[in-house]
C-alpha cells in the first residue's frame, strides 16, 4: 500500500513538472511584460535593463529552475507585474468573487432545474413542459456573452431594477482580509443576480433535460410499476421512489459541470466587471503579465492533480484491483 | 451554529441600513484604473489624469492650449536658459505640511530618476531654489518648450516622502515592480485625497478640506473611480445610473447616449494622430515617392472617420492638429482614387505588388477596423495587403523589430507641440540619440535638421515657420499615411457640468467640476 501511495505521489510530482514546463515554454507567446510597465517614450536600452532586472533575459532553464525552487522551498510563485503583489496573494484575493459567482449559479440551477425537470418528466404534454423544452434549446444556443449584455440592458438600463457591474458592497468575512463576501449585504446579492443568471443559462437547460430524461426512464422501471401496484400515493412514488433514483447520475454530472463552470466564468466576469479569477486571467493575458499567468495555471493544475491523486489513492483503499494493475 | 447565524443576520441588518452620506458623490467609470499612486512611476495618460486630481503642477493647460497658473502664480524668463517661477503661498499638502520651493526641487529631482521621464527631462539642467517661494528652472540649451514641460512638474510633499518605510526601504523609491511607499501613499496639494485604493477594483477620493484653490467652482465631495473594461458594460452602467460619468465612450454608442434624456455626450478634439508608416527599407517600391503618394491618395481617410469613427475624429493630412505651432492650413486630405491609379502606373506598378501590414487591435479606437479598411482600399490600386492584427502586448515587440511593411501607430505629443511628432516618428532612426525611435523606414536629413533647429529656437515666429516647413516636406514626400486625430469622448449625467473641465489632453479636471 505504501509503495502504491508513494508511486501515485511521484507521478503527481512528475505531472506538475511537465505542466509547469509546458506553461513556461509558451509564456513568451503572450508578449512583452516590460512594455506594459513603461511609457511609450522609454528607450529599448532602458527596457532591456528592466527586463534584465526582472530576470526575463536569463536562459530558459535558469528561469524555470528559479521558479521551481522558490515554489517548492518557499511556496512563492513569483510576483505579479500588473498588480504589484505576490501572485499567491493576487489569486487568493480574486478567488472568493469567482467562488461566490459559481455558488450562486449552482443554487439557481438546483432550485429551477429540479422542479422543472420533474414536472416535464411527469407531464410531458402539458403547455409548460413544451414551453420549457423549446425555451431551453434557445438557452443552450445563445452565447453567454450575448445573454449577459441582454440582461444588463433589460434589467439595469431599461427597468433599472438591478445594478450593471461589479460586486457592490462586500464584507470582510473573517476579519482577516482574505474573503470579502457579497453574500451578506442586500447590495452584494443584488449585484450577484445578473451574473449568476447569465452564467446559469448555459447549464440550466442541460440539467432540466437531464433530470427529465432520467426521471422518465425511471418511471418506466419495474419497481415503479410495483410501487403503483402497491397503491402508494403519487407524491410518494414520484419523490421517494422515482426522484431519488434519478438523482444519482444527475449528481455525478453536476460535480463535473461545476468544475467546468469555473472555466466559463471568464466571459461573464468580463462583461460584468466581476473581480474574480476569470477577469484576472484575462487581464493577465491582455497585459502580458507572464508571472501571474504562469502562477495561475500552475495553481489550477496543482488543484486538479491534487484532487485526482487523492481520488486515486482512495480508490486504492476501496478497490484493491486498482493497486494491482498499477504495479507490475 | 446559532451564534453564527445570529452574527450573519446582524451583519446583514447593519450593512443594509448603512446608507452612505450622499453629498455630491460622483462615480466615474474608466476603462482602467491608475496603476499606482506614484506620479513618477509611469508616464501614461491614466497616471497623468490621477496626478491632476491628487497633485498640482506648476502650470496646466487650458482648453485653448494656453497656460493656467497653478502652484506657480507667475513666471518670467531671466535669460535664454533660465525661467523664474514665483510660487503660490499658503498651499498645504494633504499631510498638512506647507508647500515651498524645496518641494518643487525635490519633486523634479525625483522625477528625473524615473525611467519614463528621463528622455522628456533631458533638456533640463535642474531646479535651483532662490527663496522659499521662488525657483529658477534652467535648461542645458535654449529650449522653447520649457513652459509646456512645466505642466509635468507636479509637486510631491518632500517631507512626507522622506525617510524609510516599514520595510526599511526609502520612502521616495520609484519601483516598477515591488511594494514602494509612494505606490500606496500620497500627499499632494490636489483637490482630492485618496481614501481607499484597491488595484483593479477602484479608487475612492474625498475633497481636500484645506485645498488652496478656494476659487475653484468644483463641488464634488467624493470621487470614486471604477474601472469597467468592457465597452458595452461601461455604457450600460451610465445609462442605468450606476455611474455618473464614463470615458471613453465607444463610437458605436454615441447616438445612444446623445439621444437619452438623462445623460449627455461631450466630445473634444484631441491631439492623437493615427498613421500608417511605410517601410522603405523593406520594400523597394515604397522608396518611390509616387508609390507613397499613390497609397496616400488611395486611402479615403474622410470615409474612415465617417463610417468607422462615426464622425468622432478630425480628418488629418499632417501630424499636428489645429492649435499646434506647426499646423498648416493649406494641407488638405487628398483622397483621389483615379490619381492614385495614375501614380501607380506612372511609377511602373500598374499591376501592383504585395505587402504585409500590421496593426494592434486594442490600442487605439477601432485600430483593427481602420487597418482592415485600409487594406481593402489599397486593394483597389492593385496592392495586395497581408494584414495581421494583434493585442498591443505583442504588437510593440513587432513594431520594435519593424516586422512588417506597413505598421500602424498613433502618437500624442507629450509637449502639445508639433516638434515632438517628428522627433519620435519622422526623424531618421538613431539608436544613440533615441530620435526616430518609432520611425519605421523613412529618412530625410532636411527633416532632421529642421526638427533639431526648432527645439532651441526661442523666437516663436521663426519656430512656427520651421515646424510648418516640416509638415510641408512630409506632405510632399508622402512620408506616412495620415488618418485622423481621435476625439476624446465623455458620457455623463445631465447634472454634471462636463464641458468646462475637459481638454485636448484628456485630463478631465474633476477638482473643478460642478454637480447641480
Amino acid at each position: 500500500m505504501f509503495a502504491f501511495i508513494f508511486r501515485r505521489i511521484l507521478q503527481a510530482v512528475v505531472v506538475m513538472l511537465v505542466i509547469s514546463l509546458a506553461v513556461f515554454a509558451i509564456k513568451n507567446q503572450f508578449g512583452d511584460p516590460v512594455r506594459d510597465l513603461v511609457g511609450e517614450r522609454v528607450t529599448p536600452e532602458e527596457r532591456a535593463q528592466i527586463a534584465e532586472k526582472m530576470g526575463l533575459n536569463d536562459p530558459f532553464f535558469t528561469q524555470y529552475g528559479r521558479f521551481v525552487r522558490d515554489a517548492v522551498t518557499k511556496g512563492d510563485l513569483g510576483r505579479s507585474f500588473l498588480y504589484n503583489k505576490p501572485n499567491t496573494e493576487v489569486i487568493i484575493a480574486h478567488a472568493p468573487a469567482t467562488i461566490e459567482l459559481v455558488f450562486g449559479t449552482a443554487l439557481i440551477i438546483i432550485v429551477i432545474s429540479l422542479p422543472l425537470g420533474i414536472y416535464c418528466a411527469l407531464w410531458p404534454r402539458r403547455l409548460l413542459s413544451r414551453f420549457t423544452m423549446s425555451f431551453s434549446t434557445l438557452g443552450v444556443s445563445m452565447p453567454v456573452f450575448l445573454t449577459a449584455i441582454l440582461l444588463i440592458y433589460l434589467f439595469a438600463v431599461h427597468w433599472q431594477v438591478l445594478p450593471s457591474y461589479g460586486r457592490g458592497k462586500t464584507v470582510d468575512l473573517f476579519g482577516m482580509g482574505y474573503w470579502h463576501t457579497g453574500l451578506l449585504t442586500i447590495d452584494g446579492i443584488r449585484h450577484l443576480i445578473l451574473p449568476c443568471v447569465s452564467l446559469s443559462t448555459l447549464m440550466l437547460p442541460l440539467f432540466i433535460r437531464l433530470i427529465r430524461s432520467e426521471m422518465m426512464e425511471v418511471m418506466e422501471t419495474e419497481y415503479i410499476k410495483y410501487a403503483w401496484a402497491k397503491g402508494l400515493s403519487p407524491a410518494r412514488v414520484w419523490l421517494v421512489h422515482a426522484f431519488k433514483n434519478t438523482l444519482l447520475p444527475v449528481i455525478t454530472v453536476f460535480g463535473v459541470q461545476i468544475g467546468i463552470m469555473f472555466a466559463f466564468t471568464l466571459l461573464t466576469e468580463l462583461v460584468f466587471q466581476w473581480p474574480g479569477m476569470g477577469f484576472m486571467f484575462l487581464e493577465a493575458v491582455n497585459r502580458a503579465d507572464l508571472s501571474l499567468l504562469i502562477a495561475y495555471m500552475v495553481v489550477v493544475a496543482a488543484l486538479f492533480v491534487f484532487v485526482n491523486t487523492v481520488v486515486d489513492i482512495l480508490y486504492g483503499f476501496i478497490n484493491p484491483t486498482v493497486r494491482i494493475t498499477g504495479s507490475k | 451554529m446559532k451564534k453564527l447565524l445570529l452574527l450573519a443576520a446582524s451583519l446583514f441588518l447593519v450593512l443594509s441600513f448603512a446608507v452612505s452620506a450622499g453629498a455630491k458623490t460622483v462615480t466615474v467609470g474608466l476603462d482602467a484604473d491608475p496603476v499606482s499612486l506614484d506620479p513618477h512611476v509611469q508616464l501614461s495618460g491614466g497616471m497623468l489624469q490621477l496626478s491632476h486630481w491628487v497633485f498640482d503642477p506648476l502650470v496646466r493647460w487650458t482648453q485653448e492650449l494656453t497656460f493656467e497658473p497653478r502652484l506657480a502664480t507667475k513666471w518670467e524668463r531671466l535669460d535664454e536658459l533660465t525661467m523664474r517661477f514665483y510660487l503660490r503661498k499658503g498651499v498645504k499638502f494633504h499631510s498638512g505640511n506647507p508647500f515651498t520651493a524645496k518641494d518643487v526641487k525635490w519633486s523634479f529631482d525625483r522625477m528625473r530618476t524615473g525611467v519614463d521621464f528621463k528622455a522628456l527631462l533631458e533638456p533640463f539642467e535642474g531646479v535651483t531654489i532662490v527663496d522659499d517661494y521662488t525657483v529658477d528652472i534652467k535648461t542645458k540649451k535654449p529650449y522653447a518648450l520649457l513652459l509646456n514641460m512645466a505642466t509635468y512638474f507636479f509637486a510631491m510633499d518632500s517631507k512626507f516622502y522622506t525617510g524609510t518605510d516599514a520595510n526599511g526601504q526609502p520612502k521616495d523609491a520609484i519601483l516598477k515592480i515591488g511594494e514602494s511607499f509612494a505606490l500606496n501613499n500620497e500627499s499632494g496639494t490636489g483637490a482630492f485625497v485618496v481614501t481607499k485604493r484597491e488595484h483593479g477594483v477602484g479608487l475612492e477620493m474625498e475633497r481636500f478640506k484645506d485645498y488652496w484653490d478656494t476659487k475653484s467652482p468644483g463641488n464634488i465631495s467624493k470621487l470614486i473611480i471604477a474601472p469597467i473594461k468592457e465597452n458595452a458594460t461601461r455604457v450600460a452602467a451610465l445609462l442605468s445610473g450606476d455611474v455618473d460619468f464614463i470615458s471613453p465612450v465607444p463610437p458605436q454608442d454615441f447616438r445612444r447616449i446623445d439621444s437619452d434624456d438623462k445623460v449627455k455626450l461631450v466630445t473634444i478634439s484631441g491631439g492623437r494622430i493615427i498613421t500608417f508608416q511605410m517601410n522603405q527599407n523593406r520594400v523597394e517600391a515604397l522608396k518611390d515617392v509616387r508609390v507613397r503618394q499613390a497609397i496616400v491618395h488611395a486611402v479615403n481617410n474622410a470615409g474612415i472617420v465617417k463610417k468607422i469613427m462615426k464622425g468622432t475624429a478630425t480628418v488629418a493630412a499632417q501630424q499636428g492638429p489645429r492649435g499646434y505651432a506647426g499646423y498648416k492650413e493649406a494641407l488638405k486630405p487628398r483622397y483621389d482614387l483615379a490619381k492614385a491609379k495614375a501614380l501607380m502606373k506612372e511609377a511602373g506598378y500598374a499591376n501592383g505588388f504585395e505587402i504585409t501590414m500590421m496593426a494592434p487591435n486594442n490600442r487605439y479606437v477601432n485600430d483593427a477596423k481602420i487597418a482592415e479598411a485600409t487594406a481593402q482600399m489599397l486593394g483597389k490600386i492593385g496592392i495586395k495587403v497581408n494584414l495581421k492584427t494583434m493585442p498591443k502586448a505583442q504588437y510593440w515587440n513587432e513594431f520594435d523589430a519593424r516586422a512588417s511593411d506597413m505598421m500602424l501607430i498613433g502618437w500624442h505629443s507629450d509637449t502639445e507641440d508639433s516638434g515632438n511628432f517628428s522627433e519620435f516618428l519622422m526623424m531618421c532612426e538613431n539608436k544613440e540619440t533615441g530620435y526616430g525611435a518609432y520611425n519605421s523606414g523613412y529618412c530625410n536629413p532636411k527633416v532632421d535638421e529642421l526638427t533639431i533647429a526648432a527645439q532651441s529656437e526661442t523666437n516663436l515666429e521663426k519656430r512656427t515657420a520651421m515646424l510648418q516647413e516640416i509638415e510641408q516636406i512630409l506632405y510632399d514626400d508622402a512620408a506616412f499615411v495620415p488618418f485622423h486625430w481621435q476625439n476624446h469622448s465623455y458620457g455623463a449625467k445631465k447634472n454634471l457640468q462636463v464641458k468646462p473641465i475637459v481638454n485636448a489632453m484628456n485630463f478631465p479636471y474633476f477638482g473643478d467640476m460642478i454637480a447641480d
